[in-house]
Parts: C-alpha cells; sequence; structure tokens
C-alpha cells in the first residue's frame, strides 16, 4: 500500500517513515449511536514503530475510534485495513466474532483507563496475562508462567506480586498488569485509551516512563488517547485531533502544538500552555 | 390430506410413561446430541412422577430408549441399591415391562448418578448419565446466552484460567468430578459429577453415553469411539483419584474406585463404589460360578 496523501501529507511525515507502508489504514469510518453522531467519515493512518496520538475534548469520539482499532464494535461505514506478515489486508470489519477475537488476541494489546474493562479483578494478574496466550492456544503450565513473568517484567510491574489479585493491587499496578497483558504475545499494535488517566501524577510519570522505553525497546505501533495534552506531547510522534466525531487536525506533534492551524486546536494549546 | 395423516402412528410407542409425542421429541433431540458429540441440546423435560434434581433428566432419557426387551440397571454412585436407585429402576421396569439386573454385563441401560460401572461396558450397551449442571461454562460466564456464543467459537480461555489459577493458588488441580473435558475435539462438556477415575473411561468407549439434567433442560451425549479428553496441561498430567491401593473391606478386592467409610478411632475403611463388582467377587470367592467382566482398570492401571 502507498501512503495516502490526502490522509498523511508528505510534509508532515517524519522523515524515518517516508518510504514505509503503513501498519493501519482506516478510512471513511462513520458511526452514529441513536442520534449522536460518534464518528464522520474520519480517516486513519498509522506507520510502523510510531505514537499516534489523538486528542480531543470529552465525548469527541476518540473511545468509540479505539475501541473500532481493537474490533470491539463495526462503524456504520468505513473500513480497516492492517498490514500484518502472512494476511491479507481485507476489511477487518467483514471478519466474523470468532476471526476478530483471534485477530486481537494476537495481533492487537490494549490497555483501557479502567482497569476494570480489561482485567479479571478476582484472578491472579498472571492469570490475566496468562489468559490471553491460553486463547493463543498455548497449553504448557511451565510456559504460560514464564512468559507472563516476561510480560510484567517488561511492564516494570514488581514480580514478587505476579500472583496478587488486581482488586489488591494500586492503580498504577493494575495499568501494569494491563500492559503486560496487552503486550504478551508482542503484538503489531498497541491501544492506549487514557492508560494514565485517574493515577496521580507522579505514577503517571512512571507509567509513561514505562511506555516510552517499550516503545525504544520494542519500536511497538502505538495509538495514544488523551485528553491530557502533556502526556500526548511527550510520547506522540503525530497528532490527531478531534472534535464531535471529527477529525479537525492532524500532523507531526512538534508542528501541531507549536503552530495549531484549526481555532480548535489553537484553543486547546493555548488553554494548555 | 391431514396432518394426522402424514405422521406414523403414535400407538406403538405409547407405553414407558412418557406419552409417545414427548418421546419423539427426546429422541430427536438426542439423535442431535449424537450429531454433534459434547454439545448441549435444549428439551422440553417433561413432569415425571420425581422432583426436579433427583434424576429426572436420566429418567427421561432412559425412558425413551427404553422397551419391554431392555434389560435396565440403575446405580447411585455406584450402589445398586439405594433407595432413589432402586425406586427408579422399579419404576422404568413397571411402565415399561423391561427387565430388571444389578449386573453391568447383563445390562442393556444403565442409569447413573456420578458413577461409570468398572466393568467395561460394550457397544450393545448405553450409559445414561444423571447431569445436574450440564455447564461448563457457568463458573466462568454466569449469563448462558454469552455461554452459548462461547461454546460456538470455541472460546474456552477463561475454562483453562481456572485451571491455571488452581495450579498457583494450590500447587494443584483442584477440580475433583465434574472434570471439563473436550468432546471430540471440539465442544467442551462436562461429564456431570463422576470423579476423575471415571473420565478416561468415555474416552473412545465402545458404548454410547448419555447425559441429560432435567431441571436445566439439556441433554448432551458421547457417542460410541469419540474422543473425551480432560483439559490439562501439557506438562501437568491428568492424575486420578489415588484409590489403586486401596482394597475393599468386604470384598477384598483393590485396584478401583473406593467409597471412603469414615471410622470411630478417627480412620477410614474402604469399600469398592462398583458395589455389584464387590458382591459378584465374594460370590465367587464362596465358589459360586460368577461372571466378572474385563474392567477398565486392572490393577489399579488404566488399560483399556
Ligand atoms: N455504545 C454506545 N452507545 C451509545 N452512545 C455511545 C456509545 N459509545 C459512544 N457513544 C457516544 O459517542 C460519543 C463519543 O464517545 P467516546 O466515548 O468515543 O468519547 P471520548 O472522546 O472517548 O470521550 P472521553 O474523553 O469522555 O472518554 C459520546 O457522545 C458517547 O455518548
Ligand atoms: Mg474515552
Amino acid at each position: 500500500m502507498s501512503i495516502d496523501m490526502t490522509s498523511a501529507p508528505a510534509a508532515l511525515l517524519p522523515p524515518q517513515l517516508m518510504r514505509t507502508e503503513a501498519l493501519l489504514t482506516m478510512s471513511g469510518l462513520s458511526k452514529t449511536y441513536g442520534s449522536v453522531r460518534a464518528l464522520r467519515n474520519v480517516d486513519v493512518t498509522v506507520y510502523p514503530g510510531e505514537v499516534m496520538g489523538i486528542v480531543g475534548e470529552s465525548g469527541s469520539g476518540k473511545s468509540t475510534l479505539l475501541r473500532m482499532m481493537n474490533l470491539e464494535d463495526t462503524p456504520d461505514q468505513g473500513d480497516y485495513r492492517l498490514q500484518l506478515p502472512g494476511k491479507d489486508d481485507d476489511n477487518l470489519f467483514a471478519l466474523d466474532r470468532y476471526q476478530r477475537r483471534m485477530l486481537c488476541a494476537h495481533h492487537i494489546g490494549i490497555v483501557y483507563q479502567n482497569p476494570h474493562q480489561g482485567l479479571l479483578m478476582r484472578h491472579s494478574s498472571s492469570g490475566n496475562v496468562a489468559e490471553r496466550l491460553l486463547i493463543a492456544g498455548e497449553r504448557s503450565f511451565d510456559v504460560l508462567r514464564s512468559k507472563a513473568r516476561d510480560a510484567l517484567d517488561a511492564s516494570e510491574f514488581p514480580l514478587a506480586r505476579m500472583d496478587a489479585r488486581p482488586a489488591e493491587l494500586s492503580g498504577g499496578m493494575q495499568q501494569r498488569v494491563q500492559l503486560a497483558k496487552a503486550i504478551a504475545l508482542e503484538p503489531a499494535l498497541l491501544l492506549l485509551d487514557e492508560p494514565t488517566t485517574g493515577l496521580d501524577v507522579s505514577v503517571q510519570a512512571l507509567v509513561l516512563d514505562t511506555l516510552k522505553r517499550l516503545q525504544r525497546d520494542r519500536r511497538i505501533t502505538m495509538v495514544l488517547v488523551s485528553h491530557d495534552l502533556g502526556v500526548i506531547r511527550t510520547m506522540a510522534d503525530r497528532v490527531l485531533v478531534m472534535r464531535h466525531g471529527e477529525v479537525v487536525e492532524r500532523g507531526l506533534a512538534d508542528q501541531v502544538f507549536q503552530d495549531p492551524q484549526h481555532p480548535y486546536t489553537q484553543q486547546l494549546v493555548h488553554a494548555k500552555l | 390430506m391431514s396432518l394426522s395423516a402424514l405422521t406414523k402412528p403414535w400407538a406403538a410407542t405409547s407405553y414407558g410413561f412418557l406419552d409417545a409425542s414427548a418421546k419423539r421429541e427426546l429422541r430427536r433431540k438426542m439423535l442431535k446430541a449424537i450429531a454433534v458429540p459434547g454439545c448441549q441440546m435444549p428439551y422440553a423435560s417433561r413432569e415425571v412422577p420425581m422432583a426436579r434434581g433427583w434424576g429426572t433428566g436420566g429418567l427421561q432419557v432412559t425412558l425413551t430408549l427404553v422397551n419391554p426387551a431392555s434389560t435396565i440397571k440403575v446405580i447411585d454412585q455406584g450402589a445398586d441399591d439405594g433407595v432413589n436407585a432402586a425406586s427408579i429402576r422399579r419404576f422404568i421396569s413397571r411402565v415399561s415391562g423391561a427387565t430388571e439386573t444389578w449386573d453391568t454385563l447383563g445390562a442393556s441401560i444403565i442409569q447413573s448418578r456420578h458413577r461409570v460401572p468398572e466393568e467395561t461396558l460394550g457397544a450393545d450397551q448405553i450409559l445414561v448419565l444423571q447431569v445436574p449442571n450440564p455447564e461448563p461454562l457457568r463458573g466462568v460466564e454466569p449469563n448462558m446466552s454469552i455461554a452459548r456464543q462461547m461454546h460456538a467459537d470455541a472460546d474456552y480461555g477463561r475454562l483453562w484460567l481456572t485451571l491455571y489459577e488452581q495450579i498457583v493458588r494450590k500447587g494443584r488441580i483442584m477440580q475433583g468430578a465434574a472434570y471439563p473435558s473436550l468432546v471430540n475435539g471440539r465442544h467442551v462438556m462436562t461429564p456431570s459429577p463422576i470423579p476423575r477415575w471415571d473420565v478416561p473411561k468415555l474416552h473412545m468407549a465402545k458404548h454410547l453415553t448419555f447425559l441429560s439434567a432435567g431441571r436445566e433442560k439439556r441433554l448432551h451425549a458421547v457417542p460410541p469411539y469419540t474422543r473425551v479428553e480432560p483439559l490439562v496441561f501439557s506438562d501437568r498430567p491428568y492424575r486420578v483419584e489415588d484409590h489403586a491401593d486401596l482394597v475393599c473391606r468386604r470384598s477384598g478386592i483393590s485396584g478401583y474406585f473406593m467409597n471412603e467409610i469414615p471410622q470411630d478411632h478417627g480412620g477410614s475403611a474402604f469399600e469398592v463404589s462398583d458395589s455389584n463388582l464387590g458382591i459378584k467377587a465374594i460370590r465367587r470367592a464362596e465358589g459360586e460360578p460368577v461372571e466378572i467382566g474385563a474392567t477398565w482398570y486392572q490393577d489399579g492401571e488404566f488399560s483399556a
């Protein structure tokens, strides 16, 4: 697939991404819930190894877009392709429930803002990670255990507590369990929906450090949703600004923050500074 | 043409307590259950003169299968002489004209609560297990319509996770009876609360097994020569109860599943759970010519 010039003008791409094929391409996404138009003709392109930040006010459709990327929901219109080795890049919204589950288990990891959404609170933390591997067909107890330990370790989770229940852990630790679960199978795509919202500032910084380190060491492609411009600014290579279900601005993070074009983005950036 | 002209006469099957239309429905569901091994089939579950939860599911299947030429054995936890087993057996023979037996070898239909007999069943025998809870996913998914979707998608990750959790918490798998097992490589079933000892007897067995839950109104089946594989991790082998070395205090036989009988001094005595096997062993020891069939376990080792 060649780079889509309308959704990602070449001038806005960082040089190292200029000639790569996109990992994720969503085009023409629209979704209406009752009378709410949650997404309106949204296009997104994400390149391998980059962090795509999505910002926007509450209700602008960020989580909805991420849920679509995780195939939890289907839009009214639009299609979604992932460039995965050995796979056809067919429209993923055409997949059935079973195919979606298998694709997500193997290739997509997600961290939700609310750990209750992503974790089984009454199972052990290592078990939460192991569930991923079990869905993918791993049947050796020792392998499950060592892979769960590795993923928790990479998420900088204290291994002495790997069998504690998430219900007994702090919010920051719960996010690390979610992260371990998300990266256990080395996904092509890591989705993060407000992963640090609700954590206190110092814990937030630690979790962000872990994410940065993961990104640097493993070059995991990430889509990071946050309404916190500071978080996006420290993490993202490129940014998409959403409002009322529409993308109002997109570009390199530095450009968008230094020279916002859309009045809404200008307002956001200046309110923040 | 009238509708009745299109159907076969019902009079021929109007015996054995259930009316012909009830039997017809059950027979259809039983055939479906055979066609999709281990998959639960809903059925209407008629009233029978017994409270739900006392084996009404098994009874309805038995009443559908039975005919005057049948020989029927009913056991409760391995015993033919328990009150429930005896009442069910007498009821079945009275309404159908079938012959009663205690002998596993002579039975054409064996209805059982929580045990598979120790003597190997043959191709001409049918085992009917009474099932209290047919849904292996109930513990991980309380919503039964979601559980059904999970079966459809072979989505058993959560079930495996409960086994993982048991090893993490207790050092071993704690699941005793009703060990979840994969049937024909596709559906996970609960084999009713038979002990782990009995589950291997269902794997590639010559006989047909029905498992029926009257209160839950669902039945499933393991057809002959069908794989039944307990869910186990590749590096944590399946283990049956440690009964191989126990000796029955009444018959003196060993190598079979035993009932534990607590003693006043705090210890335990053991009696073979398959009571008719014990009786036959005693009679043989007293010199009677008694036929004891081949058993699934020999010297406490599974050998079939
Ligand atoms: N399943 C749903 N049913 C009905 N309405 C929905 C559903 N999902 C989202 N919406 C609506 O779509 C709009 C976008 O919601 P979304 O959760 O994507 O916003 P968001 O940008 O993530 O907001 P926040 O910052 O508060 O998380 C909202 O008006 C929301 O009420
Ligand atoms: Mg949201």
